[in-house]
Formats: structure tokens, C-alpha cells, sequence
């Protein structure tokens, strides 16, 4: 179960990047295996959120190198081409805090988009894909509704399944469950870990600690754009060796 | 009324109704569909990074804005053929009325994009479109249904503009009631007259607003 064994499929090294004079990420160094989940926790305004856009190329880091697989390799040091970073971007795929569905779409065309767009993929075989996805997440049956008429937690798992559908080597999560309300939270929990027992490869910015500890292989803890600490998940979070890291755990789990 | 006058109103009927189809409704047809074009343009160049586009296009739309249509109307007709360009009447207002909408739209056009969410963008980018499929496909369609309401205020402001071409010699609705005005010497009916078919034009214009506007929202939660 545990992908300590399998190929190194993202490497990041030295991975720099500010907002004028703020320096967001002081230097960010990273691997992720094959089929590993990593958590990334931290607090808000650590660089966490950053650094996931980073590896997709919503942001250009300023330094660094970024690796995917064999075939990748981005280097920040001077500014990449357009052609690397859509590259880089076909790579993986995002699912955001917000779903930022297609609101003029239909759930269907939502998830079909990319591949029939953007992929070239037969509109015929991407629909059956798409509904055979949506199927597993059982939403099949409101593939016609737009996404205003679904419910937070319905319009998260279909953005998930609009992140799987172009059938990316990299999933990533940008805190997906924040704006949930929180018995809706469940579902999309229950959906990442299944897709995480499926074999994807997944780099997930969280809050939820539980899921961290039981679905992720490994958790990062960034504070002020570094990775304070990285370990095996249960290490991390249940013995801390960082003070920075044990404070941020107890808060979150100790609120009051 | 008295029995000539209904006489009058109907006989005359006849030739304002043709001067409306043949002139004011083509007219601002026409205008209309150019000046999206060119308000859509103007638009992505007020948005652009290139800041000699930018500027290009906030002369435009301040040079539009800050001139009597009337104005721009006789520059083109009367004040081109000095340069040597003699613009037949009907061009000449389609150029002048296309222009004047466009620099008005372009900023409609222009507030509805950012009034797109930047997520919208950020999750096009995701899927992986280049900036101009994400434009066409994505941020345009949930712009146009911001848009609809004032598009159609310049839409119905057009309509009547489009009377100022009678006096560059385009037949439209308001120069045949002129005509008959002048024969009959009755300027109250006349004028009346037109104003009533303007105002049904109008009328006809709202509603259909209303059925784009129905159209465009079928995906918005009630």
C-alpha cells in the first residue's frame, strides 16, 4: 500500500517565489512519489496555497526547479517559456477552495470541456468517460443540472471529477473542503480517499487533520514559505519533533 | 380628429412603416452588429497588457463620448470628402453610428468581463485553455448575460439616433414623416406619428430583452 518503493514522479528543488517585497516561498525542496498522497498543512499566509500553484504554473515561481517525471523539467531561474508551463500545467490538475464550476454549463459539460476542448478527445468516448466518472461519485443522474443546483458538497465532488477527467498525472487540492459547510465535508473526504486508494498521485493543501493522518503517506508543514517539517503522516501529527509544528497541530486540534 | 386627419394618419401610415423597414430598422441593424464588433475589440484592448493599446483605446472611447453624435455624423458625410473619401449616405451612417456604439459599448462590454470571477479564469487555465479559448468559451458567454440590460439601453438609444440620418439625406422613418409633414402642413400629426412608431419599435425592443435576458439566466439559481 505504502508507494515508498515506487518512482519519484514530482520533484521540486529551490523553489523561490515573492508578491513584490513579500517573500511568499523562501525555498521550497519536495518529492512525491507514484501513487503517494502528500498533506500540506500550515497556517494561512504560510505559502502553502503558493506552492501548490506553483507546481501547476498558476504562479511563476521566481527560482527553482520543477520536475515531473522523467520528461519535465521547469527551471524558474529565468523565466520559462509559455509553452513549458502549459507543459507543466497539462501535468496535473486542480481542484480548488472554491469549485469555480462553469456556471453557464451543465455538470456534463463541465467535465467534458477539457477533454473535448482542449484534449481533442471524440466528444462521444470524453461524455461516456465523463459519465462513467460521474457515475462513481454518483451524480450521474444530475449530469443535465447546472451547478447552481447542486449542493456545496455535489459541486465539489464535480469538480473533482472535472480535475480526474483529463486524466492528469498529478492531483492537486487546495484546501477542497474549507468552504463546506461541515456535514457536507464528509462526502468529499470519503471521495479523495477512495481516489487516493485507487493509486493517484495527490498533493493536497488541508486543515483536516484526521484525513491527513489516514490517507496521507506523507505531510509537509510549512510556516513563513519553508517546509518547517516532513515526515511520514502519523510522525508529523502525532509526534512533531518542530515547536513551530507542535503549536500549529495543538491549536488546530485544541481551538479553545 | 376630424375625418381628413384620420385620412392623413392613415395615408401616411404607409410610407413612414417602409421608411422604418427599409431605413431605421436596417439602419440600426446594421449599426448595432458593427458596433459589437468594434466595442468587443476596443474592450480586449482596454484589458491588454500593452499599454500602447490601452491608450489607443481610451482616446477612442473619450473622443466618442465627449462629441455630438450629430457631430461625428457630419465628419463623416460632409467633413471626409474634403479629404478626398466621398462615403455614400447609407455607409456613411452605418460607419458614424457603428463607431459611436461601439466606443458606448466597449465599456459595457468591458465592466462585464471583470465582472467574471477570477476563478472562472484560473479554472479554464486549469483544464488547459490558452487565454483566448478561455475568453470565447468560458468569460465571454458569463459576460454577455451582465451585459444584456444596458446593451440594450444602447440598443434603444440607437434606434433613435438613427433619426439624425435624415439629415444626411438617408430615407428612414422620421425623413418620410418630414415629407408628408412638409406637403400637408400638418407637423403635430406627423411628428406624433413617428413618435408613436419609434415608441412601438421601442416597445417590441424590451421585449425582447426580456426573452435573451430569460434565455441567459436559465442557469442562474432562483
Amino acid at each position: 500500500m505504502s508507494p515508498t518503493e515506487s518512482p519519484v514522479l514530482l520533484r521540486v528543488a529551490g523553489l523561490r517565489k515573492s508578491f513584490g517585497a513579500h517573500q511568499v516561498l523562501e525555498s521550497v525542496d519536495l518529492t512525491v512519489r507514484t501513487g503517494e498522497v502528500l498533506a500540506v498543512i500550515g497556517s494561512s499566509g504560510s505559502g502553502k496555497t503558493t506552492l501548490l500553484r506553483c507546481l501547476n504554473g498558476l504562479e511563476v515561481a521566481d527560482a527553482g526547479v520543477v520536475e515531473v517525471g522523467d520528461s519535465l523539467r521547469v527551471d524558474f531561474a529565468t523565466r520559462p517559456p509559455r509553452r513549458r508551463l502549459d507543459a507543466l500545467r497539462d501535468r496535473s490538475a486542480m481542484v480548488f477552495q472554491h469549485d469555480n464550476l462553469f456556471p453557464h454549463k451543465t455538470v456534463l459539460e463541465n467535465v467534458t470541456e477539457g477533454p473535448v476542448v482542449v484534449q481533442r478527445r471524440p466528444a462521444a468516448e470524453a461524455r461516456a468517460d465523463a459519465l462513467r466518472l460521474l457515475e462513481r461519485v454518483g451524480l450521474a443522474d444530475r449530469a443535465g443540472a447546472y451547478p447552481s443546483q447542486l449542493s456545496g458538497g455535489q459541486q465539489q465532488r464535480v469538480g473533482i471529477v472535472r480535475a480526474l477527467a483529463l486524466r492528469p498525472q498529478i492531483l492537486l487540492f487546495d484546501e477542497p473542503t474549507s468552504a463546506l459547510d461541515p456535514e457536507l465535508v464528509g462526502d468529499v473526504l470519503t471521495l479523495m480517499r477512495d481516489l487516493a486508494e485507487d493509486g493517484w498521485t495527490m498533493v493536497v493543501v488541508t486543515h483536516e487533520l484526521p484525513f491527513a493522518r489516514e490517507v496521507a503517506h506523507h505531510v509537509a508543514f510549512v510556516d513563513e514559505g519553508t517546509i518547517v517539517e516532513y515526515g511520514r503522516a502519523r510522525d508529523v501529527l502525532t509526534e512533531p519533533r518542530n515547536e513551530r509544528t507542535r503549536r500549529f497541530i495543538r491549536r488546530l486540534l485544541h481551538p479553545l | 380628429m376630424s375625418p381628413d386627419d384620420w385620412h392623413l394618419a392613415l395615408g401616411s401610415l404607409g410610407p413612414i412603416a417602409a421608411g422604418a423597414i427599409r431605413g431605421t430598422i436596417p439602419l440600426a441593424l446594421f449599426s448595432f452588429a458593427g458596433g459589437m464588433a468594434i466595442a468587443v475589440l476596443v474592450a480586449l484592448m482596454r484589458l491588454s497588457r500593452h499599454r500602447a493599446l490601452v491608450a489607443v483605446a481610451r482616446v477612442y472611447v473619450s473622443v466618442i463620448r465627449g462629441t455630438p453624435l450629430l457631430v461625428q455624423l457630419f465628419v463623416v458625410f460632409y467633413g471626409l470628402p474634403s479629404l478626398g473619401l466621398v462615403i455614400d449616405p447609407w455607409p456613411s451612417a452605418i460607419v458614424a453610428f457603428s463607431l459611436n456604439v461601439g466606443g458606448y459599448a466597449s465599456e459595457v462590454v468591458r465592466a462585464a468581463i471583470l465582472s467574471v470571477p477570477k476563478g472562472q479564469w484560473e479554472a479554464a487555465y486549469v483544464i488547459g485553455m490558452a487565454r483566448r479559448t478561455a475568453l470565447r468559451r468560458i468569460i465571454l458567454p458569463q459576460a454577455a448575460r451582465v451585459s444584456v440590460p444596458p446593451l440594450s439601453n444602447t440598443f434603444i438609444a440607437l434606434v433613435k439616433d438613427t433619426s439624425l440620418a435624415s439629415l444626411i439625406l438617408v430615407t428612414e422613418l422620421f425623413r418620410e414623416a418630414q415629407k408628408v409633414a412638409a406637403f400637408s402642413q400638418e407637423f403635430m400629426l406627423l411628428y406624433l406619428e413617428a413618435a408613436i412608431v419609434y415608441w412601438v419599435i421601442c416597445l417590441a425592443l424590451s421585449t425582447g430583452q426580456s426573452a435573451i435576458e430569460r434565455r441567459l439566466e436559465r442557469y442562474v439559481a432562483h
